[in-house]
C-alpha cells in the first residue's frame, strides 16, 4: 500500500533523509524507530505529502503522491499528528467530522459526514465527548479524538507521528491497541514510536532509521537487538523478553565505573536481574549462577553474554554446578549477593564463604528468603557482617571500593 | 447538518436586529420622525419587478423581441413629503453603508483572525487601511483627477499586494512572516500619511476628518457600488468557512486533510483585503469594528466559521450602524472612528476581565 522508494529529502540543505526505501502492506502495523534527529517526522511528512523527496518516490495505493492534489492524496494517507494541543474550542464532534474535508464538496452534494462521523466515534470509544470541547479534554482523550478523526477520513494508509508522546503508560497502550485493532481492519498503518518496547510489543515489523538511513528492519526481535541499540541510540541496553508479552524488552543501562573488577553474582530473581544489567553495563566482568531456567536473571545474563552456571528449576545444584561456581567466585575480586534466597542445603552460603570480597544488596527481608532453618539464617547475617552493603542503583560503585578480604569461613558448629 | 441550522437560526436572529437597528437609527436625528413612519417610507421607496414586456428591438429583418422587467413600486402609504426624503434621501443611504462598511469590516476581521490564528489580527493587518489612506490623504493634499474613494481602494489593495510578495518565497507564505512584514509596510506607510499631512496646509483638517472615519455624506451612488462587492466577497469567503476551521488546526494538519494551504491562504488573503479595501475607500479607517466583533460573537457562538462569518458580519451591521447613529446624534457630529473605539475599548476590556478572550 505504502512503497517508498529511495527517498532523499533536504531542507534547507541539509540532507534528512537519504535513500530511504521501505513499505507497509495492508493490514501490517510498522513501526519506524530511531533517535531524536533521525528523520522520522521528515519521513511521514514525506509519506503524506506535504514534503517532495528530492529524489526517489513515495507511492500510495499505486500513485505517486507528488502527482495527486492535497485532496486526493488526503483520501489515500490519513495522517495523526504529533501535536495535537489545540487551542480552539470546536467541539469533538467538529473535529472529527473534519475529517471529512477530503471527500467533502464545497457546494453541497450528497453529504454521508455524520454516518463517518457516528462510526469513527463509536470505533474510538469517544462518543461520549461528542459534545464536549476539544481544549478540555485529557491528553489520551484528545489523541482518541484524532485517531477518530482519522478513521473518518477513511483512507487505506495511516501514517501516525509518535501517537504515544505525551501519553502516560495505560493511555499509551489503550492507543496502541486502538490502532492495533485498525491495523486488522485492513490499513497500511506505519509510525513513529519512540517508546522502543511499545514499538515492539504492537508492531508485526520495525523499521530503525538512524542519520537519515534505514540501518534495521524486520521483526521487532531483529531489530531491537544489544547491538543495533548500541550503534544507533548509543546506549548500553540490555534486551530480554518482556515476561508478559513475550516481545523485546529494552533496558538502557546508566553508569560506567573507572576501575572494572571482576564479580560474581550469586542470587537471581528481578533484583539479581538488575544487579547483572548494571554491574555489566557499568563495566564489569560478570559472571552468574547458578540460576535455574526460567529466572528472570538467567535471561538477562544471557542477553548480555554472561558467563553463568545453571540448574534445573526447583532443584539444588549438583556437584560438578557447584565446583564451577566455585572457581568463579574464586576468580572474583568480589561476590555480590543479590537479595539471596536461602536453600536447605546452605549451598549459596558455602559457596559465599570463597568469596575475598563481599557486596549484599537486599530486598525482601530475610524471613521471606530464607526457605532453610534458623542456623542457615544465623550464618547469612554472620556473613553479612562482613560484606558491605549496596543497592541496585549503587552496586556497580560498591563494587568497585569494597574492601578485598577474604571472607572469614563461617562453620555450622560455629554457630 | 447542526451548523448550519445553527448558523440560520443564529443569522435570521442578527438580521433582525440589524433591521430594528436600522429603523432606531433613521428615527433618529434632529427631525424625529416615528419608526412607523420609517417603515412606511422604506416600504414606499421599495421597487421591485412587476412584470415582464417584450419589446421589439433591431431593424429590418432581424427584429427579435427583447424581455424587459417592468419595476414598479408596491406600496404607496400616506407618508409626510419631508419626511419621506430625509428618510430615504439623507438617512438610509448613510445607515446602509454603515451596515455595509460593519458587515465588511466585521466579516474580514473573522477572516484575518482564524487565518493567523491570532486574536490581535484584524482587517487591516495586512497594510490595507494604511495603504487606503495613503491613496486618499494624496488625493486630499496633491488635487488628483481620480475620484477619492478609487485612489483610497487602489492605495488598500497595492499595499496588500506589496506585504503578500515580500512574505511570499518559494510559492508559500509563512503567516508569521505575512505578520511581521505587515507590520513593517504598516510603519512605513504611518511615516508617508505623515509627510504627506506636514506638507497639506489647508487640507490638513479634511485629511485628518477622513483618517478618523466617518459615514456622513455617504451617498446611493456609493451603496450600489460596496453592496453587490460587499455581499459577493463574504459570499465566497463563506463557502470557504470550513477550510477556514481546518486551517485553524494549523498548516500541516490542514494539508493532511486535504486542503490546498497555498492556494486556500491566497484566497482567503484577497478576497478579505478586497473587502475591506471597499470598506475602508468609502468610510476612511474605521477601528476596533474588525477586531472586537468578531471576538464577541466568538465567545457567544464558538469558533466554526461556518456560523462565525455570517454572524459576526451581522453583528458588525448592527454595530456600525448604532455607532454611527450615536456619532450624528450629539450637539455636534464627530467621526464615527472614534466612537467605534471609545465605546468598543471599554466593552472589549470587560469582556476580557470577565471571560477568556485571549485566543481565537
Amino acid at each position: 500500500m505504502i512503497e517508498v522508494d529511495g527517498v532523499s529529502v533536504s531542507l534547507d540543505d541539509i540532507e534528512i533523509l537519504d535513500g530511504v526505501s521501505l513499505s507497509v502492506e495492508s493490514g501490517e502495523f510498522v513501526g519506524l524507530v530511531g533517535p531524536n534527529g533521525a528523520g522520522k517526522t521528515t519521513l511521514l511528512r514525506t509519506i503524506n505529502g506535504a514534503l517532495a523527496p528530492d529524489s526517489g518516490s513515495v507511492r500510495v495505493d499505486g500513485d505517486r503522491m507528488t502527482t495527486l492534489s492535497s485532496k486526493a492524496g488526503s483520501r489515500r494517507v490519513a495522517t495523526v499528528p504529533q501535536d495535537t494541543s489545540v487551542r480552539f474550542a470546536f467541539s469533538v464532534e467538529d473535529v472529527v467530522a473534519m475529517g471529512r474535508t477530503p471527500h467533502r464538496d464545497r457546494f453541497g452534494g450528497t453529504d454521508d459526514t455524520a454516518d463517518h462521523v457516528d462510526r469513527a466515534l463509536d470505533r474510538t470509544e469517544t462518543a461520549s465527548l461528542r459534545d464536549r470541547r476539544i481544549s478540555t479534554l485529557s491528553g489520551g482523550e484528545r489523541q482518541r479524538v484524532f485517531v477518530a478523526r482519522a478513521l473518518a477520513q477513511d483512507a487505506p494508509a495511516l501514517v501516525l507521528d509518535e501517537p504515544t508522546a505525551s501519553l502516560d503508560i495505560n493511555h499509551a497502550t489503550e492507543t496502541l491497541s486502538l490502532i492495533r485493532d485498525l491495523v486488522d481492519d485492513d490499513r497500511a498503518v506505519l509510525g513513529a514510536i519512540h517508546d522502543l518496547e511499545a514499538a515492539g510489543r504492537f508492531c508485526d515489523r520495525l523499521v530503525m532509521l538512524t542519520d537519515g538511513q534505514i540501518v534495521g528492519a524486520g521483526t521487532p526481535e531483529d531489530v531491537l537487538t544489544t547491538d543495533a541499540l548500541a550503534t544507533t541510540f548509543d546506549i548500553d541496553s540490555v534486551v530480554t523478553a518482556n515476561p508478559v508479552t513475550g516481545t523485546p524488552a529494552v533496558t538502557p543501562l546508566a553508569t560506567t565505573v573507572q576501575g572494572s573488577r571482576q564479580v560474581h553474582v550469586l542470587g537471581g530473581g528481578s533484583v539479581g536481574a538488575r544487579v547483572l544489567a548494571c554491574l555489566a553495563g557499568a563495566g564489569h566482568e560478570v559472571s552468574a549462577g547458578p540460576l535455574a531456567a526460567g529466572d528472570t536473571a538467567l535471561s538477562v545474563a544471557e542477553s548480555l553474554d554472561i558467563p553463568v552456571e545453571t540448574v534445573s528449576p526447583l532443584t539444588e545444584p549438583d556437584g560438578a554446578t557447584l565446583e564451577a561456581t566455585r572457581e568463579r567466585i574464586a576468580e572474583a575480586d568480589v561476590t555480590v549477593l543479590a537479595d539471596l534466597t536461602l536453600t536447605q542445603s546452605g549451598a549459596h552460603l558455602d559457596l559465599a564463604t570463597q568469596a575475598s570480597g563481599l557486596v549484599v544488596v537486599e530486598d525482601r527481608p530475610l524471613t521471606e528468603r530464607n526457605h532453610a532453618d534458623q542456623q542457615c539464617g544465623r550464618r547469612y547475617e554472620r556473613l553479612l557482617e562482613q560484606a558491605t552493603r549496596a543497592s541496585v542503583e549503587t552496586v556497580a560503585t560498591t563494587v568497585e571500593t569494597a574492601p578485598l578480604e577474604p571472607v572469614r569461613h563461617v562453620s555450622r558448629r560455629e554457630i | 447538518m447542526h451548523a448550519w441550522r445553527r448558523s440560520a437560526g443564529w443569522s435570521a436572529a442578527l438580521a433582525t436586529i440589524l433591521v430594528l437597528v436600522t429603523v432606531v437609527s433613521a428615527a433618529i436625528g434632529p427631525v424625529r420622525i416615528p419608526p412607523t413612519e420609517v417603515v412606511k417610507a422604506v416600504l414606499n421607496a421599495l421597487i421591485l419587478p412587476t412584470g415582464v414586456e417584450t419589446t421589439a428591438q433591431g431593424v429590418g429583418p432581424l427584429t427579435l423581441s427583447g424581455v424587459n422587467l417592468a419595476y414598479g413600486s408596491p406600496f404607496a402609504f400616506p407618508v409626510d413629503r419631508v419626511h419621506q426624503q430625509i428618510v430615504v434621501g439623507v438617512r438610509l443611504p448613510r445607515i446602509l453603508m454603515a451596515a455595509l462598511v460593519g458587515f465588511a469590516l466585521a466579516a474580514a476581521g473573522t477572516v484575518m483572525q482564524g487565518f493567523f490564528r491570532n486574536p490581535m489580527a484584524d482587517p487591516s493587518i495586512i497594510g490595507v487601511s494604511s495603504g487606503a489612506a495613503v491613496g486618499a490623504v494624496a488625493a486630499i493634499v496633491f488635487v488628483v483627477a481620480l475620484p477619492l474613494p478609487l485612489m483610497a481602494f487602489a492605495g488598500a489593495l497595492l499595499a496588500a499586494f506589496a506585504v503578500y510578495a515580500i512574505a511570499t518565497q518559494n510559492g508559500e507564505t509563512p503567516v508569521a512572516t505575512l505578520l511581521l512584514a505587515g507590520v513593517a509596510i504598516q510603519t512605513f506607510l504611518g511615516a508617508v500619511i505623515s509627510f504627506l499631512l506636514v506638507r497639506s496646509g489647508e487640507s490638513l483638517r479634511e485629511a485628518m476628518l477622513w483618517l478618523m472615519g466617518h459615514l456622513d455624506n455617504s451617498t446611493w451612488a456609493e451603496v450600489e457600488v460596496t453592496l453587490p462587492l460587499a455581499i459577493l466577497t463574504v459570499g465566497v469567503l463563506y463557502a470557504y468557512a470550513h477550510d477556514l476551521n481546518v486551517l485553524l488546526l494549523g498548516e500541516a494538519d490542514a494539508h493532511a486533510l486535504g486542503i490546498e494551504v497555498e492556494r486556500t491562504k491566497r484566497l482567503l488573503l484577497a478576497l478579505a483585503s478586497v473587502v475591506t479595501a471597499a470598506a475602508v475607500a468609502v468610510a476612511g479607517v474605521i477601528g476596533f469594528v474588525g477586531l472586537i466583533v468578531p471576538h464577541v460573537m466568538r465567545l457567544l457562538v464558538g469558533p466554526d466559521h461556518r456560523i462565525l462569518l455570517p454572524t459576526s458580519a451581522l453583528a458588525g451591521a448592527s454595530f456600525l450602524v448604532a455607532a454611527d447613529t450615536l456619532a450624528r446624534s450629539g450637539a455636534a457630529e464627530i467621526p464615527v472612528g472614534i466612537v467605534t473605539a471609545a465605546v468598543g475599548a471599554p466593552f472589549f476590556l470587560y469582556l476580557l476581565r470577565r471571560r477568556e478572550v485571549h485566543t481565537v
